[in-house]
């Protein structure tokens, strides 16, 4: 594999410090070497919001995700005034267009609706343990707050963004556990035990990379029967995903372990008759830990797209369970997003989570080798 | 040479017989079959069918042989080119597919050829300005062109190419020219039709592309023979064309192993989203009703794309890079 730039420019004070390379543990090395690629900090807080806001959703939200408005089909994004010194939406209502008869949703700019804060709404139950009905913002009835607008449904898409977050974000974190899992137990075994074991596994690994992996995942998910409860049919699609992925972690992994094997410290060991279970748990994972975890954070974003692709296509999450890929199946045709652009909300999510964990990953693979 | 040939053609028929099984097996995994859809919609436009009617459909449709046998009668009559029938278009798969191939292949191909072209110049461009304005965007562009899901920015090239362009998007001609005979302008606007999906498929390669390509220039411009060259009093375009962009483009080659998946991936979806005649949206469709020999068939051949790609590309690092040696 090519070698890959470092993001970060080198700043003034990296000279200065040079000095005392040799005297502080590896670890606070590469604290401060993350540190010093700011992209890669500004990444990680983002992601830390956007995973406080995704378990916050129904808090958050000031509409329920699933309710259906039919009223509100389409209706835009509320428009937000300051016309009385503090932040308020005018409402909007559905008026039966008498010659075509179509329903539009028209603003009516009469009466400012101001947005209060902590107010009662639907009751909701956030990571389905503290029930509450109070939420982080909201207004009156009639008028109805919409950030992001709706959907064909009348539906929040704010606050099924927010809901679908729970699921895209959290399965680029399951997912690369998994692989994780997967990788290192089969890469390990591979480059610890070599002959026929790394042969095998060898193959194995090529056989999978020799499918192309869109139409892999494709295969895999299109085998999964439709009518499955969500959480179910949520671990396959992740299953899926990193079925498919660990193939690269595991030569990593082996790579790495091959090197420790042959270290002095190794045979050291060995001869002490340290157990080969202790050799690897005490002094192959440990070392090749910080590599593992490069390696798994590049392979979030891959797992996030392609949930989002494989529920944009279908085969992935399906209706009624809400991911942004099956929210940006509603804006499937142009004619939609020509209409109501809104509806491509979800997609800047998945932009911006993704960047994001690319953005961290590149600081956490130069932090990883601070001697560099 | 003609070793290292014979050998990977081997080993590549050994991939793809493994590739087969596996892949046979995983669209025979989902309960069901092809049948039952058929039967449902017998059912709707003529009411109930009788046990022998369905019975002679199961004989004839072969559902419920076991799956090895299923696969020898597929199997035995692929090598022989004949892969079967599609249980929905009633047609050998064959006949379905071939067209369809052909224009992924082609779609895969020019895209990679783009990608090319594109991050060469901004790869050589950033790296021999590097921490400029410019090489900042370059480098930002990277990181957004990796994270946008491909389906996402066909869609939103499609809606600026019917705003901004007034190009009618969608197909691989506009509708005045479907049945039109070929002529130049009905190729003038299947080459516009064109850009948007290669854009598409070529987007997340040629971030990768381009950000190898300034690493490994940077790497280069850092050797002697640089220095030298430029303390012979070469011009500056010489000492980095001729000199540096030369050793630092194998990588490149090298790298095409790890972006084909990425261009077929990204041409199947391309292709459904856009709507385009390529083994995407027929893939798609075959996989969801199970229309067995059809969604194998392009399985193994989408593989046999990826094999042989990598294959030319292992030939093209050794033409390239004499030093390579093929073992």
């Amino acid at each position: 594999m090519a070698s890959v730039p470092t993001t970060a420019p080198e700043s003034a004070g990296k000279k200065k410090k040079v000095e005392d390379v040799g005297q502080i543990p590896q670890w606070k090395l590469m604290v401060r070497r993350f540190r010093q690629s700011r992209l890669s900090v500004a990444g990680g807080i983002v992601l830390i919001c956007m995973y406080i806001i995704v378990i916050l959703a129904e808090f958050i939200a000031p509409n329920d995700y699933q309710k259906i408005e039919a009223d509100y089909q389409y209706a835009r994004p509320s428009e937000i005034t300051f016309a009385a010194g503090w932040p308020g939406i005018y409402a909007q209502q559905a008026i039966l267009d008498k010659e075509n008869f179509t329903w539009t949703v028209e603003t009516d700019y009469s009466t400012v609706y101001p947005i209060n804060f902590f107010v009662e709404g639907h009751s909701y139950k956030i990571l389905g343990l503290f029930e509450s009905n109070i939420h982080l913002f909201g207004v009156q009835a009639p008028a109805k707050l919409y950030f992001w607008g709706a959907d064909g449904q009348g539906r929040d898409i704010f606050a099924r963004v927010l809901k679908g977050g729970q699921v895209s974000m959290s399965v680029g974190l399951v997912g690369v556990t998994m692989v994780i899992v997967l990788g290192s137990i089969i890469g390990t075994a591979s480059g610890y035990f070599g002959g026929m074991i790394d042969n095998l596994m060898q193959r194995t690994i090529e056989l999978i990379q020799s499918f192309p992996t869109l139409p892999l995942w494709l295969a895999l998910a299109a085998a999964l029967p439709r009518e499955m409860p969500v959480v179910q049919r949520y671990f396959f699609i992740t299953l899926v995903l990193a079925l498919v992925d660990w193939t690269g972690l595991a030569r990593q992994v082996r790579g790495k372990v091959m090197a420790y094997r042959s270290a002095d410290y190794t045979a050291a060991a060995l001869a002490a008759g340290g157990s080969h279970l202790r050799i690897i748990l005490t002094h192959m994972l440990p070392n090749a830990l910080s590599h593992i975890i490069v390696v798994a954070a590049l392979a979030i974003p891959g797992v996030i797209l392609g949930e989002t692709a494989l529920s944009f296509l279908g085969l992935g999450m399906l209706p009624p369970a809400v991911s942004w890929g099956v929210l940006l199946r509603d804006a499937q045709q142009v004619q939609v997003i020509m209409l109501y652009p809104w509806m491509l909300t979800p997609g800047i999510a998945v932009v911006l989570a993704v960047l994001c964990f690319n953005l961290l990953a590149d600081g956490l693979r130069d932090a990883v080798d601070p001697y560099g | 040479m003609v070793n290292f040939l014979i050998r990977r053609l081997f080993y590549m028929l050994v991939t793809l017989f493994f590739v087969s099984i596996i892949g046979f097996a995983l669209i025979e995994l989902p309960p069901g079959s092809y049948l039952d859809s058929e039967l449902q919609r017998l059912r709707q436009l003529g009411g109930n069918l009788s046990q022998s009617q369905i019975r002679s459909l199961e004989i004839r449709y072969g559902v419920n042989d076991p799956t090895y046998l299923k696969y020898w009668k597929w199997v035995s009559g692929a090598v022989r080119g004949d892969f079967g029938e599609s249980f929905e278009y009633k047609k050998p798969v064959g006949e379905l597919i071939w067209g369809r191939l052909l224009f992924s292949v082609t779609l895969a191909f020019s895209s990679l050829i783009f990608a090319w072209l594109v991050s060469i110049p901004l790869g050589v461009y950033a790296a021999t300005h590097r921490y400029t304005i410019p090489d900042y965007l370059i480098t930002a562009m990277q990181f957004i062109g990796v994270a946008v899901p491909q389906f996402l920015l066909a869609l939103v090239l499609m809606v600026f190419a019917t705003t901004v362009l007034k190009q009618e998007v969608g197909g691989l001609v506009s509708q005045r020219f479907v049945n039109a005979p070929m002529s130049w302008e009905k190729f003038w606007d299947f080459v516009s039709h064109l850009w948007i999906p290669i854009i598409v498929i070529s987007a997340g390669s040629t971030a990768w592309l381009t950000r190898v390509m300034r690493a490994n220039l940077l790497d280069v411009l850092n050797m002697q023979y640089i220095q030298t060259a430029r303390a012979k009093g070469l011009k500056e375009g010489v000492v980095i064309w001729k000199h540096a962009v030369r050793n630092a483009i194998h990588p490149l080659v090298m790298a095409i192993g790890g972006v084909l998946p990425a261009l077929i991936s990204g041409e199947v979806i391309a292709s459904i989203v856009l709507n385009l005649p390529t083994t995407g949206p027929l893939l798609v469709q075959a996989l969801i009703k199970q229309d067995m020999y059809l969604a194998i068939t392009m399985v193994m051949f989408l593989s046999i794309m990826l094999i042989v790609g990598n294959l030319i590309a292992d030939l093209l690092l050794a033409w390239v890079d004499p030093r390579v040696r093929l073992e």
